[in-house]
């Protein structure tokens, strides 16, 4: 009785959620069921052929990996940057807090060329640590840095708001019963926020593995080595192999799939946590 | 221990400073998270505008009023200017249905609206060139009738529209949902027709919100580099935006061009953060006054 009444009140639900099915199939669903069906139209030989080559194979070990090693970074000094933000005072400190969505507005070519440049032998960083012997640009290093950058947000925005509404009394209670800062913050305060680091790194790693802007500008992108898997994607299109790109396409697609889902789960977990 | 107790003891904790870290952990704290993000953000940031102005002012006047360069800035406005709105409008309509109203499967089509964030930007331009691809789905036909889709404009507002789908929606449902239907619910029992009830009482209450979204929202279709790049065919002055061009500058080795046209992008990213941090802060002083 209440729920139909209320149907009644506002108007507009069957126009409106008829209009959201119609452009969600339009933009997204229909364009990527084409990515689908395409994949089904080859032979399961020729997809398992296409999608374990050699090449792709190496490329989804660096994809793969890099985006883990990023994302692991990521953790820590999201942590560090989401607790210094809650926790300290200092000046600078709206700036800075603004400034950590950086990687989010800048356009991810301007990132990839501007981070080559910096990195490179020649470059402001590049210069400091080319005697050491170290190279970032052009090599795998220089794919995990490009992955660092995109994926730095996503830790500090996940953490920041479980660390702001967290009760100061669970602290107290930890050091009246005689738990130092550091037994404080392990025992008591990090199970609490890792729901939202879990979350947080499995979003830096999701976002890590499909970049490309960023990516293939310091990535020096030598097949085998340091070949990322959207990268062969394009390759294979620019080469007209459209079916090779599509079963590519659709194993990082089932990939991403399966992060959002994993996701989901994470915050699922970390609402029940917070309840 | 009695109440009385409990009280002096937590006073002294905090006089004792128990329930920070001392000065220095926090100073070296502080230390490594802003060399952090100087060194991944700031200098970054910096270089481009850095690299920029290389070879002085002159040469960065002219690198953006080369004709290439205008054609380029052109027709990025133009997708923003198609696609934002689309967004917008798909935005608060998906948010009226799904916020105000209960119906089986609204969480799921909440996943299937973010879908597009999850995919790789390559993906996001490759699913058109299927599409509308010469060896895809509607290619003969639409080659038969003469019309580009891949390779010309009209793929590069499809693939924009679909890489910034989510982000009016994703700000408005939750918001929308927070302050329920009660508002919406008394206009209507006043007797406002629907649309006075949207125009009057929902539209004020979710306009910081629609700014925010927008904002993100265009950052991404004015910036984005990889679905872009799948579908735009790369014509120099007709099919290629701003990030498109920078990358074309870049591979010709004309540096101080890519990173003057590629300012532009900076410029627009700072201002981005700016409007982001001066909306945040109004939602909450709203909130505030509640």
């Amino acid at each position: 009785m209440k729920k139909s009444q209320r149907h009644n009140v506002l108007p507009g639900f069957g126009l409106t959620l008829g209009y959201t099915i119609f452009y969600l199939c339009l933009i997204v669903l229909i364009p990527l069921s084409a990515l689908v069906f395409k994949t089904a139209t080859m032979s399961w030989g020729d997809f398992v052929a296409a999608v374990t080559a050699p090449r792709v194979m190496a490329s989804y070990r660096v994809t793969f990996g890099a985006a883990l090693l990023a994302a692991a970074i990521n953790a820590v000094f999201g942590v560090l940057v989401a607790w210094v933000l809650v926790r300290y005072r200092f000046p600078g400190k709206r700036l800075v807090d603004a400034l950590v969505d950086l990687p989010f507005a800048l356009p991810t070519a301007v990132a990839g060329i501007t981070l080559a440049s910096v990195y490179a032998p020649n470059g402001w960083i590049g210069k400091l640590l080319e005697p050491h012997g170290i190279k970032v640009a052009y090599t795998p290093l220089g794919i995990l840095v490009a992955m660092v950058f995109i994926g730095l947000p996503f830790v500090v925005r996940t953490v920041q708001p479980v660390l702001e509404e967290m009760e100061a009394e669970l602290e107290e209670a930890a050091a009246c019963l005689g738990a130092n800062r550091l037994q404080t913050f392990v025992r008591v305060l990090f199970p609490v926020m890792l729901p939202s680091i879990l979350t947080g790194f499995a979003l830096s790693f999701a976002r890590a593995v499909g970049e490309y802007g960023s990516i293939i500008f310091i990535a020096g992108n030598m097949p085998m080595v340091s070949e990322i898997t959207p990268l062969l994607i394009i390759t294979k299109l620019e080469q007209y192999d459209y079916a090779g790109a599509t079963a590519i396409a659709s194993v990082m697609l089932l990939a991403s799939f399966i992060m959002l889902f994993a996701v989901n789960l994470l915050q699922k977990w970390s609402r029940r946590f917070a309840g | 221990m009695n109440v009385a107790g409990v009280l002096t003891t937590k006073k002294e904790l905090s006089s004792r400073n128990e329930l920070t870290e001392p000065l220095l952990v926090r100073w070296l704290l502080i230390a490594a998270a802003l060399v952090f993000l100087g060194l991944f953000l700031l200098v970054p940031l910096a270089a481009v505008f850095s690299q920029a102005l290389e070879k002085g002012f002159e040469a960065y006047l002219a690198a953006l009023k080369e004709p290439d360069a205008l054609a380029a800035i052109r027709l990025t406005l133009i997708t923003a200017a198609i696609s934002v709105p689309l967004n917008l409008i798909f935005g608060v309509v998906s948010a009226w249905s799904i916020a105000k109203f209960d119906f089986p499967g609204r969480s799921f089509l909440i996943t299937l609206i973010d879908l597009p964030f999850s995919v790789s930007p390559v993906i996001s331009g490759l699913i058109y060139v299927l599409l509308f691809g010469l060896q895809g789905w509607l290619g003969p036909w639409l080659q038969a009738h003469d019309i580009k889709i891949i390779f010309a404009v009209p793929g590069i507002i499809l693939a924009t529209i679909f890489v910034t789908f989510p982000f009016v929606a994703r700000e408005l449902i939750p918001l929308m949902e927070s302050q329920g239907k009660d508002e919406e619910e008394a206009a209507r029992v006043l007797g406002a027709s629907g649309l006075q009830t949207f125009w009057r009482v929902t539209l004020p209450n979710i306009r910081w919100g629609i700014l925010y979204g927008v904002i993100l929202c265009n950052a991404r279709a004015m910036g984005e580099f990889g679905a872009v790049s799948v579908v735009s065919g790369h014509v120099r002055g007709s099919t290629n935006t701003i990030p498109l061009h920078v990358e074309i500058l870049y591979n010709e080795y004309n540096y101080v061009a890519a990173f003057a046209v590629a300012s532009l992008l900076g410029m627009l990213a700072i201002v981005t953060l700016v409007a982001k941090s001066f909306v945040e802060w109004r939602i909450r002083t709203v909130k505030g006054e509640e």
